[in-house]
């Protein structure tokens, strides 16, 4: 098991590379220029001065070299430094987004907790409804409430989530007041009332990424559930007098559990990409909004370094769900 | 199956004689078009079939209607803005008083013809990478590393950032329209082959093992027959059933794309469009959101639908049940 670990990780390397290279090279080849939101009186000289100093005059391949060893070397030195304190950080150039003049890193950093938060806490509760409603609906297939509970989960797979944004926005927030449709990151958890502000707005964001990944969860857990309903050993365990409770709870769920798991480690960098456009509906200002103002400005540092980000998510969480499966199903391991 | 035709067998007398004991037990059924059987357990499936119906219905509306309909989505009527629903505007009017309904057919041709095209280049693509990895052994190797590549990046970000990138050229060459169109629908099919890619290389894989293909190379058919004679009839099941989803990732992706204002352009409805721009009269006129947003999603959920029988229709052990 070790060493497959240690051979996906290594397999991993040459993707990310190649990936990041084709990031580089697309975000690069846009005709976006780093000096056309400066004033116009600067003169066309100092215009040339910036953009050397900025490095977009030189060879794409030096250029992108330049930004994989500050990607890869620097960057997350800089981001110890910042956590812990230690003077480890080299004092080269870094990654300087072009609307802010300051590192992408700490704009990254700065909207990380908001993005992370929400996207979190909606995964979760989106785990913790799917769940009981797979396991119900496959043992009591065919019964009205699995039929309800298929219909849900295809009504919130099929509707995109910036309807339900919306609607939610129209019902909850126009309609009835009772949530307010602008997440507000500048709000701090110190008392009762407060927290009470910040769980009225975190509501209808998580409430609406988390119906949406229930959907897809139930979906795979009922499937899975009803894969090991029918199989041998459940009848052995009905057989020696175990009680319907163990039987479902313990031996079917468990070995279901199996590839529901991993669906949720793959999902997880989806999750991200979609909370781009949950983002935007209510207003969080996230990394997925991060991009969209990036993608908006031509700020091509930033929009590098974020899709570098999201595809770091993708690999490293398709690694861990090949490595899960290993580890959880002793019969499928890979050496 | 619903009502298979029975009839008493006919033609015993001209079967082989070790085939009749077995034959009597079989009651005898006049040879039918497999196609049918499928139509047959396709009905069976409420969903599939609501789903079916909308998709019709959704289609006469946007492409007919306007035969009907025939005020044009892009005329202003200033006096008449901001009118709710009424016997004149069925749907409202908007901001600048061109009829909703008008546009909600405009918007959901782009869209319509926006998910089926771009749903065609992706089968396209992932039907001949799939049968080619899947055939050829020496292809399979670098064909699936790519696939595998391209479900690593991030689509999203990527999507928005060519869009951006390719939008003023695109624009130049072919017009605003034209160029924004072909831009989203080759962007969304070249970024969504991979599902069907993987599944139909694994369909090849495993019919190539089969009989019927080692007879008919020993009969010395060329690869390009045996695949379009062979192969390519036996996988139609997956690939029909990922052409679906096919659809539905596209008009989701295309309005999306319009919803985060990277889409079509402002004056040029698509039903992501017409969502996004009503969602800057929430607070005045909520209900404007619903039209676009539940066109796209009973599209969406009946195309899912079609999908889900399409799966249980084509797939033989249970159709067979």
């Amino acid at each position: 098991m070790l060493t497959y670990t240690i051979r996906r990780l290594v397999l991993a390397i040459p993707t990310l590379l190649f990936i990041s290279f084709i990031i580089f090279l697309i975000v690069k080849l846009s005709p976006s220029d780093p000096t056309a939101g400066l004033p116009l009186t600067i003169p066309p000289e100092v215009r040339e001065q910036i953009r050397e100093s900025l490095g977009v005059n030189q060879p794409v391949l030096i250029q992108y070299f330049r930004w994989l060893q500050m990607m890869v070397w620097s960057e997350p030195l800089h981001m110890i430094e910042g956590w812990t304190g230690w003077q480890i950080a080299p004092d080269g150039p870094r990654i300087i987004s072009y609307q802010t003049r300051s590192p992408v890193m700490d704009l990254i950093a700065q909207r990380m907790p908001q993005t992370l938060w929400v996207v979190g806490v909606s995964y979760i509760v989106g785990i913790m409804i799917a769940l009981p409603i797979g396991i119900i609906s496959a043992y009591r297939q065919y019964s009205w409430f699995d039929q309800i509970g298929t219909f849900i989960s295809m009504l919130g797979f099929s509707v995109p989530t910036f309807f339900t944004g919306v609607l939610f926005i129209v019902i909850f927030a126009v309609n009835l007041g009772w949530f307010p449709s602008v997440y507000d990151t500048t709000l701090e958890v110190t008392d009762w009332d407060s927290f009470i502000l910040q769980l009225k707005q975190i509501i209808m964001p998580v409430m609406v990424l988390g119906l949406f990944n229930a959907s897809q969860i139930s979906r795979f857990m009922r499937a899975s559930m009803l894969d090991n309903l029918n199989q041998d050993y459940v009848r052995t365990a009905r057989a020696k007098g175990l009680t319907e409770k163990v039987v479902v709870l313990v031996h079917v769920l468990r070995n279901s559990m199996i590839p529901v798991v991993t669906v949720i480690a793959l999902n997880i960098p989806a999750v991200f990409g979609g909370a781009i456009i949950t983002e935007q509906v209510f207003k969080v200002n996230g990394i997925g909004q991060l991009l969209i103002i990036a993608i908006q400005g031509g700020d091509v540092p930033v929009v590098q370094t974020v899709s570098f980000i999201f595809a770091v998510l993708i690999v490293l969480f398709n690694l861990m769900a090949d490595v899960l499966y290993g580890v959880l199903d002793p019969r499928i391991r890979y050496d | 199956m619903t009502e298979p035709v029975k009839q008493p067998l006919a033609i015993s007398g001209a079967t082989p004689a070790g085939a009749a004991p077995l034959m009597e037990m079989e009651t005898y059924r006049p040879p039918r078009n497999q196609w049918w059987d499928v139509w047959d357990q396709f009905k069976t499936h409420k969903g599939a079939l609501f789903g079916l119906g909308f998709f019709i219905f959704a289609l006469l509306f946007v492409y007919l209607g306007p035969l009907i309909w025939t005020i044009d989505a892009g005329y202003i009527d200033i006096r008449a803005r901001n009118e709710g629903p009424s016997w004149v505007h069925p749907m409202g009017t908007d901001q600048l008083g061109r009829d909703t309904m008008a546009r909600m057919m405009a918007g959901g041709q782009t869209s319509i013809a926006v998910g089926l095209t771009a749903m065609l280049i992706s089968l396209v693509a992932g039907t001949l990478i799939g049968v080619v990895a899947g055939y050829f052994r020496r292809m399979d190797g670098i064909l699936m590393r790519l696939t595998d590549l391209f479900l690593a990046l991030p689509l999203l970000p990527l999507l928005l950032v060519i869009i951006m990138l390719c939008r003023d050229q695109l624009r130049n060459a072919f017009g605003p329209e034209g160029g924004i169109f072909i831009l989203i629908v080759v962007i969304i099919g070249l970024t969504s082959w991979m599902q069907t890619a993987r599944v139909v290389r694994g369909d090849v894989l495993a019919l190539k093992e089969r009989e019927f293909v080692l007879a008919a190379k020993s009969i010395g058919t060329p690869s390009r027959r045996m695949i379009t004679r062979h192969i390519l009839p036996n996988v139609m099941s997956p690939i029909m059933v990922s052409a679906t989803l096919g659809i539905a990732n596209a008009i989701i992706t295309e309005s999306a794309l319009s919803f985060l204002g990277l889409g079509f352009p402002s004056d040029f409805p698509t039903w992501g469009r017409l969502l996004f721009d009503a969602t800057d009269w929430l607070q005045s006129h909520p209900e404007r959101v619903i039209w676009p947003g539940l066109a796209i999603s009973l599209t969406v959920l009946s195309v899912n639908y079609i999908g889900d029988g399409l799966r249980d229709a084509l797939d033989p052990r249970i159709r067979g049940r």
